[in-house]
């Protein structure tokens, strides 16, 4: 029997961010104004989808350890999951940067490192998709998967803080949790990523599964053949 | 005499205008948020527009769930 309670927690969590997050108490910013909500929905996919990719780093680590193909499945997978958080952070950003920043693609160095770490793991599938044998494929592409992520961190998280950007906690900017971040955002916030890393993980969960399936009749169908 | 009236009176218009700055500042509100619309504004529709949408998405899940559970035990993966 599969576990459900924590796809409960999650459709639980995300009609309490839904509900608190539009209607909730949130401090009052020139410039930000009532946009200060994107934090709940923008700011924390970026997060789930870090401990989504990061995630996917251990378990190709442990498919290295133990030639198991199902870590590989998993690690595939959540690295997909991964990626579609990371175009849907770019899409929300581009939408909140156009209404307080007046442009949607400023050329701000968190946006561009951003766009350099999806490439990244676009690059990923693509390797995945130019091996046939199974093995081998899995072998590369988990050691192609561990640069990736320890290249990512960087790229969107150290080098944008060295130099100026629009982000906070970059240059002269103010991080979110000095000052910006008060308890009423910090209510929505917490659960709110953890919503979004739980819907992340469910959706990586049935893609598993159907690969699963989908494996199992091929090995049939050779069989039969 | 002259004079000083008319020192006053700038003094009084100063001071007035002043207090008004002093309003601005120590109402510290000017930020306009959407106080008035979340009252009367609706927009408690927009919110439950939102949340019937995710739920239309969360059964659509949950539906999705049941359909590969079926085909596991129909392969007898546990």
């Amino acid at each position: 029997m599969r576990k459900i309670w924590w796809k409960i927690l999650c459709i639980v969590l995300l009609f309490y961010v839904i509900f608190m997050g539009l209607m909730g108490p949130v401090p009052h910013l020139p410039i930000l104004n009532e946009s200060i909500r994107n934090t709940y929905f923008h700011v924390a996919l970026w997060l789930a989808m870090t401990t989504l990719l990061f995630s996917s780093m251990i378990y190709s680590l442990m498919y290295l350890r133990s030639s198991n193909i199902k870590h590989d499945d998993i690690a595939s997978e959540l690295a997909k999951s991964g990626l579609f958080y990371g175009i849907l952070g770019c899409l929300t950003g581009s939408v909140w940067a156009n209404f307080t920043w007046g442009d949607p693609w400023p050329n701000d160095p968190k946006l561009n490192g951003a766009a350099v770490g999806i490439l990244i793991y676009l690059a990923y599938l693509l390797l995945r998709s130019s091996f046939e044998d199974e093995q081998r494929r899995a072998r590369i592409a988990s050691v192609y998967n561990i640069f990736a992520f320890a290249v990512f961190v960087p790229l969107i998280y150290i080098l944008p803080r060295l130099t100026d950007s629009l982000h906070p906690g970059s240059g002269g900017n103010s991080t979110f949790s000095s000052y910006d971040m008060n308890s009423d955002l910090r209510m929505v916030f917490y659960p709110a990523i953890i919503g979004w890393i739980l819907l992340g993980l469910w959706l990586t969960e049935l893609r598993v599964r159907i690969k699963r399936i989908n494996r199992l009749r091929e090995e049939e169908f050779t069989k039969a053949s | 005499m002259n004079n000083m009236k008319r020192f006053f009176s700038l003094l009084l218009s100063l001071l007035i205008i002043s207090g008004n700055l002093m309003a601005q500042t120590a109402a510290g509100d000017a930020v306009p948020m959407a106080d008035k619309l979340r009252e009367d504004g609706k927009i408690w529709v927009v919110v439950t527009v939102i949340a019937v949408v995710f739920a239309g998405i969360v059964i659509n899940m949950l539906r999705l769930e049941s359909k590969v559970s079926k085909i596991e035990k129909d392969l007898n993966i546990k």
